[in-house]
């Protein structure tokens, strides 16, 4: 029984990290109906951000891993991520903005690559970092990380649980900013009329460098939860996390944030319990991805809307 | 207030106004008439911004706006309540009110133009927290006029204010025309329905294929031969 509870702990942590990158998807779908295929790599730059941050700490603090360093690796994180975000979506996108939809989708693939290799080549040329062509070991911060913590005879990753703590934070104080400030209430306007937006006063270029901005931020969450999580960083772990996260964002209904985190959390879940308790050549480790994205293929042949997905109320 | 010179708009190749020249006064109801395809829409959307000209100059108050962005443009005082609505069906009536008075900053006047949209239209108040998607025609018509005032616009452009609607909620809607004119709005008006519209009108113009061919008063051209047999239905 034990062990089914914990490979469903660890399914909630991983799709807590899915579901933190898949609102990323899901906000830039809602507002430009682009699904921005290099989000996966903003993750993975998110992450980057946080370790260069903690090296550039280190060299006044001689490599301390106090818990105090991780509030100062989550902002550099972020810098980097919206930076890099904010700037793809200036350069990249927004020139694309009246292409054919096949344009923007290809750029998309083209960004992934040029961020990818960027961080591969340059990553390590700059004086006091480590090479990137191989898995870079992420700092192991005091009381993030470290011996497993007893719940009710639970043994509890440190990191599963920060990770499933940053989603719960994120998700709250996202659902504030949508719903109780004036920006938020213009994103859901213009995801709804951008023309009529524009009318209203909103400025649907901002609102847009908003949204890319809102979901670099969290990928950065996701680097650093997911440094904590397995240890080490590398330059291609955008891509499969990125495709989980873009098969979550999918499960759970594009451009619905609520769906984004259901669908983390359901595809984590559903990739943990396949690997438990899927018997013999099937099962195991080694099989989760095939069977998240049998789920992926399930749900676009089923209900394409995905699980929450649109219950549109539109003009009576 | 408004002065629109020799406004050329075209979509591709296809030139949808072909050089129209009209003015409206400070104070004014202001029509424009024509079928389906006459360029009504398209010259609300080109001063709104939303739209650009392909030549000819708008000028509002004194000021060229032909090439500001239409977030901007609503900024200056120019509101524009788009055909068929457009209300945001997700959001509640308040939020799309809210919305409204997006550009606006001060926080009190926001609150007071908000009741007074209540006071003008009482089943928004009922209504505030339902998604506006649930509502009639006629009570989104009212919520798109309400969420137009809500910037506290010195010139209204309202287009097809009256489309679909019954002939009561009509009568509700024209009436509220008049209200904000007494309020010292200005409105520039679209609508099928000429007859309604120029009884309201101090001035109007009418359109056809993108061209202005005929203009006068409101009083005058509802005596205009050609405009009853065209517009009004009478033989």
């Amino acid at each position: 029984m034990t062990y089914y509870l914990d490979q469903l702990l660890n399914g909630l942590s991983l799709g807590s990290l899915y579901a933190l990158i898949a609102v990323g998807y899901t906000v830039v779908y809602g507002i430009v109906q682009l699904i921005n295929f290099a989000h996966g790599e903003i993750f993975m730059i998110g992450a980057f951000g946080a370790l260069s941050t903690w090296i550039v700490l280190s060299w006044v603090t001689g490599g301390s891993t106090a818990w105090w360093n991780l509030p100062l690796m989550l902002v550099g994180g972020m810098i980097v991520a919206v930076l890099t975000a904010v700037l793809m979506e200036r350069f990249a996108y927004r020139p694309l903005r009246n292409a054919p939809r096949l344009a923007p989708l290809i750029t998309a693939i083209g960004i992934s690559i040029f961020l990818q290799e960027f961080v591969r080549l340059f990553y390590g040329q700059i004086p006091g970092f480590p090479d990137a062509k191989a898995a870079i070991p992420f700092p192991q911060l005091e009381f993030f990380t470290g011996p497993a913590i007893d719940v009710g005879g639970l043994q509890v990753h440190r990191g599963n649980f920060f990770v499933m703590a940053a989603l719960l934070i994120c998700w709250i104080f996202l659902w504030w900013f949508v719903n109780r400030t004036a920006t938020g209430r213009a994103m859901q306007a213009v995801s709804q009329d951008p023309d009529t937006s524009r009318l209203m006063g909103i400025d649907v270029d901002r609102i847009i460098v908003v949204a890319f901005a809102v979901g670099a931020s969290l990928a950065a969450v996701a680097g650093l939860a997911s440094g904590l999580r397995y240890g080490n960083i590398d330059f291609k772990m955008g891509f499969l996390a990125g495709l989980k996260a873009f098969t979550a964002a999918v499960l759970g209904g594009i451009g619905n944030i609520n769906g984004a985190v259901v669908g983390g959390l359901t595809l984590g879940v559903v990739e943990a319990m396949a690997t438990t308790l899927i018997p013999g050549q099937f099962g195991g480790p080694a099989w989760k991805d095939v069977w998240a994205f049998v789920l992926l293929i399930l749900i676009l042949v089923f209900r394409p809307q995905g699980l929450l997905g649109a219950k549109v109320v539109d003009r009576a | 207030m408004l002065e629109v010179k020799d406004l050329v708009v075209a979509y591709g190749k296809v030139k949808a106004v072909k050089g129209i020249s009209f003015s409206v006064e400070q104070g004014q109801v202001v029509s424009l008439l024509g079928t389906n395809g006459a360029g009504k829409t398209t010259t609300l959307r080109t001063i709104s911004g939303l739209l650009r000209s392909e030549s000819g100059e708008i000028w509002f108050e004194g000021e060229r706006i032909d090439r500001t962005p239409a977030h901007k443009v609503v900024m200056k005082g120019l509101a524009h309540s788009p055909e068929g609505r457009k209300i945001f069906p997700r959001l509640t009536v308040e939020d799309n009110l809210r919305l409204g008075a997006f550009a606006r900053k001060d926080t009190d006047g926001i609150a007071r133009d908000l009741k007074r949209v209540y006071d003008l239209f009482e089943i928004l108040y009922e209504r505030r927290a339902q998604p506006a998607g649930t509502f009639s025609g006629g009570e989104q018509q009212m919520l798109a006029i309400g969420r137009a005032m809500m910037s506290r616009p010195r010139l209204l452009m309202l287009d097809e204010p009256s489309m679909g609607l019954s002939p009561i909620m009509m009568q509700r809607i024209m009436s509220t025309i008049r209200a904000l004119q007494s309020e010292g709005v200005t409105i520039l008006l679209v609508e099928q329905n000429a007859a309604a519209a120029l009884k309201l009108s101090d001035r109007a113009y009418v359109l056809e294929v993108g061209q202005i061919t005929l203009d006068g008063t409101g009083e005058q051209l509802l005596g205009d031969d050609r405009v009853k047999r065209a517009y009004l239905g009478e033989d």
